[in-house]
């Protein structure tokens, strides 16, 4: 006996645990006077009742949430090639550093002098990103990626309108773009321009030559782009658009493909923002929270969030006096732990270890795709970067089996499923990215289910439309999940 | 792909509406393709009576489970009728998407304009080129 037939039941809601008067700990007495909420709280402000919290022992909460997790799927249980995500090995050294004392338990309004450590961490990390992604000047503050993109349109309008250029309002967005990138642009006041990819999965350049105009303000692009494809026109695009007068935001949720090998100031670009939970390997998902640093070429530096870590002699300080500062973007210093983290990961690996990171992610994507080719359709079949996107229209028009079938039946030989249906230029996209971290017997074992899947799809298609079969949970009713979401336990629960 | 036939007394779009004219009101819908495309549709903005459209101009958007679209409209003209029904039941989108599915309706300023849309039969040929990558 494995002793664990339990992960096959139902498991309850931490509700249905609930006994009256059943308590996790025990506090110690009030040495306060008690005080009456209602005699010091605002009268809108009180409850009418007590909130219904479940009322349940330590043991209760703890083997709860255990089960819980054994049956989720996360990069420590398995392959997880969610394409554009990253979703690359979080190295255990990562957290030995971040749980020091000095960086775990450092209140952020310790004085200057008492945290000189974790304000050289800072200092240090900004001069990293700097030399890795080509720029002068780095704020740690974005919480996250699109919060990066918009700390760094903001930081692109302002620079515009001290120039005198406050009408360009323009922004130019390939059809092959992360969907944050024209949400970015919207709540920065922009408007969005999108333009084509050409035949080879690049940005159209004559469409581009079309809209760049004195109305723009930047371009926003992801290179290599969604489809893992890098656009070797980048020095012609950046013509375009400086030319135009705007400027360039390199998205760099792609950045682990040519990390140490290319760096997007160099191309051309003004305004760069890191992934560094999908770059540097802090963990994300479930297992966030993000963080999404911007680097600046030099004549946008004064615009930054404030603070910035500055260094006088030996001493690191926080720099509140840049002039023109766009402001605070998020409260302190932004995700401290997990700066100390991705630190951590680009201190153990080093540039050449970087390099061999971009290398490596590389060649297995490249890899899988030719061996994924065999039975999948390649839109652009070229040499990709990082990750590919392949397409289930040979299986949809043959087979009658979508692209989300496979997803799911994907999920019944233990592994995650690719990002689907993206990018919206490819029909019945599969975008996998396998990432650096994975031996080639993982990817051998991953391309041999896509390929027992289209051999299903083929011979016994009822067996991938029906799947998940191997799953907690069966085949999910999406589709009424988002027309009549019910998220609220009142007490009772569905028949099933 | 699919066998649905495209009904002729409606005029298509590039970006898969389709608009039915009678008299000088014309019924705004998506098509089978733009539907079956984009999956189970769980959300439907409609525009609001009595705004002006220009053909072309982004009149709203559905949400699939796959994703969200912006929808154009196919002509220029006043918005005078909503399909109510769709708050309720986008899957009508689904189901019957060139009858019960269908968006809105407005007053054409402009019937010139239609001579830019396709006919059932070229709109065939385009939307089986579209899914034949």
């Amino acid at each position: 006996m494995s002793g664990t037939g339990y992960i096959y039941k139902r498991e309850p809601l931490i509700f249905e645990l609930s006994a009256p008067g059943r308590r996790a700990y025990s506090l110690p007495s009030s040495d306060v006077p008690a005080c009456d909420p209602a005699e010091v709280l605002p009268r809108d402000q009180l409850r009418r009742e007590p909130a219904a919290l479940p009322e349940v022992s330590e043991v209760d909460v703890v083997r709860h949430f255990t089960r819980l997790s054994q049956r989720n799927h996360g990069v420590d249980i398995g392959f997880y090639p969610l394409g554009s995500c990253t979703m690359k090995y979080n190295p255990k050294v990562n957290e030995v550093v971040a749980g020091l004392d000095g960086f775990a338990n450092v209140h952020p309004l310790t004085p200057e002098d008492l945290v000189q450590g974790a304000l050289q961490l800072m200092y240090e990390m900004q001069t990293y990103l700097c030399e890795i992604g080509g720029v002068d000047a780095v704020t740690l503050q974005p919480a996250a990626g699109a919060h990066g993109e918009f700390t760094g349109v903001s930081i692109i309008k302002a620079y515009l309108a001290s120039k005198g250029q406050g009408h360009r309002n323009k922004v130019i967005i390939p059809d092959s773009a992360h969907g944050t990138n024209p949400a970015t642009a919207v709540i920065a006041g922009c408007e969005t321009v999108e333009v084509k990819s050409d035949a080879r999965g690049g940005v159209d350049i004559e469409s581009l030559r079309a809209v760049a105009d004195e109305n723009v303000a930047c371009l926003m692009l992801t290179n290599p782009n969604t489809l893992g494809l890098f656009d070797e026109n980048i020095h012609v695009i950046a013509d375009i658009v400086h030319r135009a007068g705007g400027l360039l935001y390199y998205d760099g949720a792609n950045a682990n493909a040519i990390m140490g090998y290319a760096r997007p100031g160099d191309a051309g670009f003004d305004v760069v923002h890191f992934n560094l939970h999908k770059t540097f390997s802090t963990p994300h998902g479930g297992g966030g929270p993000g963080s999404g640093p911007v680097g600046v070429k030099k004549e946008l530096a004064d615009f930054l969030p404030v603070p910035v870590v500055g260094k006088d002699g030996d001493r690191y300080y926080l720099d509140y006096s840049l002039p023109k500062t766009i402001g605070r973007v998020k409260s302190f210093y932004g995700n401290f732990g997990v700066v100390v983290k991705a630190y951590a990961y680009i201190r153990s690996m080093g540039p050449e270890g970087l390099k061999r990171v971009a290398e490596d992610a590389v060649l297995a994507a490249n890899y899988l795709m030719r061996k994924i080719a065999r039975d999948y359709h390649l839109m652009y079949d070229r040499i990709c970067k990082h990750e590919f996107v392949a397409s289930g229209v040979w299986q949809r028009d043959r087979h009658g089996v979508k692209t989300l079938d496979i997803a799911k039946r994907l999920l019944d030989h233990g592994f995650h499923a690719p990002t689907v249906y993206f990018p919206l230029i490819v029909p019945e996209a599969l975008m996998i990215e396998p990432t650096e971290t994975e031996s080639r017997e993982t990817l051998d074992a991953f391309a041999e289910a896509m390929a027992r899947i289209a051999r299903e799809a083929e011979e016994t298609p009822e067996k991938v439309t029906g799947a998940p079969q191997t799953t907690f949970v069966k085949r999910l009713d999406e589709a009424r999940a988002a027309r009549q979401p019910d998220l609220a336990y009142r007490g009772d629960l569905p028949k099933e | 792909m699919s066998d649905v036939s495209y009904p002729k007394d409606l005029k298509y779009t590039k970006s898969h509406e389709w608009i039915r004219v009678t008299g000088d009101v014309g019924r705004v819908g998506l098509t089978h393709y733009a539907q079956d495309q984009l999956g189970e549709i769980v959300f439907v903005e409609l525009p609001e009576v009595g705004r002006e459209l220009k053909q072309g101009e982004v009149f709203g958007v559905v949400e699939s489970v796959k994703a969200v679209s912006d929808c154009y409209s196919p002509a220029s003209g006043k918005v005078v009728r909503v399909n109510e029904r769709l708050v309720d039941s986008p899957e009508l989108v689904n189901s019957d998407p060139h009858g019960e599915g269908w968006f809105f309706e407005l007053e054409i300023s402009d019937s010139g304009e239609l001579d830019n849309l396709m006919d059932a039969d070229r709109y065939d040929k385009y939307q089986a080129e579209e899914g034949a990558h």
